[in-house]
């Protein structure tokens, strides 16, 4: 069963990913004002969002883990918060890849850029204290209180760097939305984000299968050491 | 709720004694910060007018990195003859125990804080003394966030072969909001300009973050420590 979902959710996203492509790519047209590098926003926007997103739902499965103790629901919220580092650090480098051909620089300290890489280092530290830890059950309920910490804080991150931003007047840049865009682009950008939530969904069953087998061989080797 | 107080009391009274004795974090702490107030002069022109406008950064981020030399040992200073096994099994609850640490290392923290401020104001000509009131408000508060954080983790690090490496990877990207409204509240207030209306959602910044912070990290150290 697991498997064919796996398989499905492999085809849908291979699918939906070249038709996606190829309308970005050949049937819609060139933006006015940005030329033909506003195409980057389909895979930056439902980058950022699966990637916040997923930062969020790791965190409530590190909560279902703290109060149940259930080795399983670690091993998801491990699992979709490194799948969400990986969407995550797609937004930030597409968005950087439009920022020096639009702003002229790679990189602005513009509110939501500063946000995203704060999340992004605060689960990066996430991975890094899962990697540093090998005794499976004190890796997990620290880790979890480690993605409480980071879930709550990110919140706190948000809401005040953009105080941070629009107290201090500089050059105010915008970056265009979905509110901006023609409907028949607005609905391709839902598709990718269709297209990459199959396969984050695949990546997180893929990363979950690794944790159980990883799980199962430290356990077999914990065995072999007792005899 | 008297026996909780006295607990943490006696907690931050044993380690405040200890290292009144040894002086070793405190040491090492002022001597790194006045480390880092010389290298700072080699990073820009010390006598220029532009001084002002980054002091607050510049003098929080010698008490964040000063901090976190003292607060890495909170914990660990522990280790020794299995000492924090000791305080686990005493009758005081986890919770107390983080209380009393943190008290202990807020006084150390408010100690090298106080005393490198006026070196700060020598080498800099940054004139700390005149809204000295208004400052120290700022001082107890944003420490107070960097000690909950702070304490909070090095207890959740204490028992990793990678402590040292862990822990300012995983604290910093967390107390960016705390140190943002600091540094931003202590320009103004160097700079010369009150408290106001426009500023003041920083304090509020501040004291959200720190209700927040030390409410999760009371719920969460028992989780930590003890499992």
């Amino acid at each position: 069963m697991r498997d064919k979902v796996f398989y499905l959710l492999a085809a849908a996203s291979a699918a939906l990913l070249s038709w996606n492509l190829y309308k970005i790519f050949f049937v819609l047209g060139d933006e006015k004002d940005q030329g033909s590098i506003w195409r980057i926003f389909h895979f930056h926007v439902p980058s950022n969002i699966l990637g916040m997103s997923g930062f969020i739902i790791g965190m409530v499965f590190s909560l279902i883990y703290l109060v149940n103790k259930n080795l399983r629901y670690d091993a998801i919220a491990a699992a979709i918060t490194e799948v969400s580092l990986v969407f995550a650090a797609v937004g930030l480098v597409t968005g950087s890849i439009w920022a020096r051909i639009i702003w002229g620089v790679w990189w602005a300290w513009d509110a939501r850029l500063t946000s995203m890489l704060v999340c992004w280092l605060i689960f990066a530290g996430y991975l890094m204290l899962r990697r540093a830890i090998e005794e499976p059950i004190q890796r997990a309920r620290l880790s979890a209180v480690v993605s409480v910490f980071g879930g709550i804080d990110v919140f706190i991150v948000w809401k005040s760097i953009e105080w941070w931003r629009t107290l201090h007047p500089g050059p105010v840049l915008t970056i265009r939305n979905g509110g901006g865009m023609p409907p028949g682009w607005q609905a391709t950008m839902y598709w990718n984000l269709l297209a990459l939530l199959c396969l984050a969904v695949m990546l997180v069953m893929v990363r979950m299968r690794q944790e159980g087998v990883a799980r199962e061989i430290d356990s077999l080797r914990r065995m072999a050491h007792s005899y | 709720m008297a026996a909780f107080l006295r607990q943490s009391l006696i907690i931050a009274a044993k380690d405040l004694r200890s290292e009144l004795r040894t002086k070793e974090a405190l040491n090492a702490s002022l001597a790194f910060s006045m480390v880092i107030l010389v290298l700072f002069s080699f990073a820009f022109d010390p006598s220029s007018e532009q001084i002002q406008e980054f002091s607050g950064g510049l003098l929080w981020l010698v008490y964040s990195f000063a901090g976190a030399l003292a607060l890495n040992r909170s914990f660990a200073r522990e280790m020794q003859n299995d000492c924090l096994d000791a305080l686990i099994a005493s009758p005081a609850p986890a919770s107390a125990l983080f209380v009393g640490k943190a008290l202990a290392n807020y006084g150390l923290l408010l100690a090298v804080e106080l005393i490198s401020l006026p070196v700060f104001g020598i080498f800099y000509g940054v004139h700390w003394t005149q809204r000295f009131w208004p400052l120290l408000l700022v001082m107890l508060l944003a420490t107070w966030a960097l000690t909950t954080i702070g304490t909070m983790f090095s207890a959740l690090t204490v028992n990793l072969r990678l402590r040292e490496l862990m822990l300012p990877t995983l604290v910093y990207p967390l107390m960016v909001p705390a140190l943002m409204a600091a540094m931003t509240l202590t320009t103004d207030l160097l700079g010369g300009t009150p408290l106001n209306p426009e500023n003041m959602i920083w304090l509020r910044v501040l004291v959200a973050f720190d209700f927040i912070f030390t409410a999760l990290a009371v719920v969460f150290v028992d989780t930590v420590l003890v499992g």
